[in-house]
């Protein structure tokens, strides 16, 4: 999605400009602005500022403004995502706390006119994950990257409360619920989604006694990575709170192995290397039977997010042929319940 | 009155195959993110070849097995409807072996279509 009319792109730079005079303290110029990726409502530019000697890589986050606009009820009913004021204050509080994520630098005025937006500092690496299972530049990085992600994790955790703003809490029967609700707003019954939803409604753990920070999308295609492993953590608009083993079984889903099955840690590693990976980095000891029942969920909630990307398409909200593919792909995770059910 | 050969599984087969192995690449050269598209509509038109193939079948075995395992009659829709309901509703779980085995079923009938690849 690189496509953008130059009005658009020189809009953007021309604002920049002035925003970025004003939070660096001296005349910036702005080079080597370009979409980089994500759809028309979630954007994501990339670009240089240069102020005196100094050039700053940076990345721009937006909603246009002309999609801010208050969202049809369809569409708020499966929306659980954070504005980009939260996330940028989520990703603050992150980074202070120690977790690699990008560092945010400032945000957009309203005045500026280009809707809900903030800068970021740019970070190195790439987010594709058949590059990182499969090129050979990656291959030390492939032996490391569940460990670190067991240990940033842990640290997303330990992010403390009192700095952040305020989150949805969430715990495994609202969930539920949740996903309850978005099944009957599709209008085909799901036997195996039920089937999946009323086995975790049987045994949904207890309310988590200290709820924490929750990364709400913590998966391989959500973090950075270069030779090393692991450079920063993305896509943090699913934040909330709740459960920290919500995180860990997500990860897992079989979905997001991209074809490495037999590695259950995001297509890297053993879910006993990650789980030690964050009881090591301070993380609360993993009970094997809580874990299992959050990638359980998670493979329900990937499933009817495929339902939901479909519906944008057929809904009329958004015309998309690659939405529509989507829907397709809902019984894959069906498949893995029925499996995963049995296990 | 039938259609003459090909069948709607021929032709889409012979679409993506054309698709595939001659407008890709041209694609790829000149615009990228329309190669990406490309595959995309490729992999859909090969899920649509595949159900055209084998979806009848499985639709009426599905119907076949549902109406069996909830003792009444009905469409496809009306019957999923019911048996989604008894599962929110708890008048059936997965102890039920006879659920169990129907919903194998389906689903390896589903995968065969849209994405026999999976594992």
């Amino acid at each position: 999605m690189t496509v953008h009319t130059s009005d658009e792109a020189e809009n953007v730079a021309s604002v920049l400009a002035r925003a970025a005079s004003r939070h660096f303290g001296g005349t910036a110029t702005i080079e080597k602005l370009g979409r980089e990726s994500g759809g028309a409502s979630r954007q994501t530019w990339s670009f240089d500022a240069i102020v005196g000697d100094t050039r700053h890589e940076l990345i721009l986050r937006r909603d246009p403004p002309t999609l801010g606009a208050p969202r049809s009820k369809a569409e708020s009913d499966r929306s659980v995502s954070i504005d980009r004021a939260t996330e940028f204050r989520v990703l603050g509080a992150a980074f202070q706390a120690g977790v690699r994520a990008p560092e945010v630098l400032f945000e957009l005025a309203p005045g500026d006119g280009l809707g809900e937006a903030y800068v970021m500092r740019r970070i190195g690496g790439t987010a594709i994950a058949r590059k990182l299972l499969r090129d050979a530049p990656y291959e030390g990085a492939r032996k490391k990257i569940a460990g670190q992600l067991g240990e940033i994790l842990a640290r997303i955790h330990a992010v403390p409360p009192g700095g952040l703003p305020p989150l949805v809490h969430r715990e495994a029967a609202d969930h539920i619920a949740g996903q309850r609700r978005a099944l009957d707003l599709l209008d085909r019954p799901q036997p195996v989604f039920e089937l999946a939803l009323a086995w975790l409604d049987r045994r949904k753990p207890a309310p988590t006694a200290k709820p924490v920070l929750v990364h709400g999308d913590y998966r391989t295609g959500n973090y950075l990575a270069d030779e090393t492993g692991v450079t920063a953590i993305l896509d943090w608009e699913g934040a909330h709170l709740g459960d920290p083993i919500e995180d860990l079984g997500w990860l897992c889903v079989k979905s997001w192995r991209f074809g490495a099955v037999d590695k259950p840690a995001g297509g890297f590693g053993s879910r006993e290397e990650l789980w030690q990976a964050y009881e090591r980095a301070g993380g609360i000891k993993i009970d094997p039977a809580r874990a299992h029942w959050w990638e359980v969920f998670g493979t329900v909630r990937w499933g009817i997010i495929c339902h939901n990307q479909a519906w944008r398409h057929l809904s009329g909200a958004i015309k998309s042929m690659e939405l529509a593919s989507i829907g397709r792909r809902a019984v894959e995770t069906e498949v893995d319940l029925l499996q995963l059910l049995k296990a | 009155m039938a259609q003459d050969r090909p069948t709607a599984s021929e032709l889409l087969a012979a679409i993506a195959d054309f698709l595939r192995e001659e407008a890709t690449p041209a694609l790829d050269k000149a615009e990228p993110r329309l190669g990406f598209q490309m595959r995309v509509a490729v992999n859909s038109l090969a899920i649509l070849e595949r159900e055209a193939r084998l979806g009848p079948d499985a639709d009426a075995a599905e119907q076949a097995r549902l109406a069996k395992l909830l003792g009444r009659d009905g469409t496809l829709d009306e019957l999923n409807r019911e048996l989604a309901r008894q599962l929110r509703t708890g008048q059936r779980d997965e102890r039920d072996a006879t659920l169990m085995t129907h919903l194998d079923a389906t689903i390896a009938d589903k995968i065969a279509i849209a994405n026999p690849k999976w594992r």
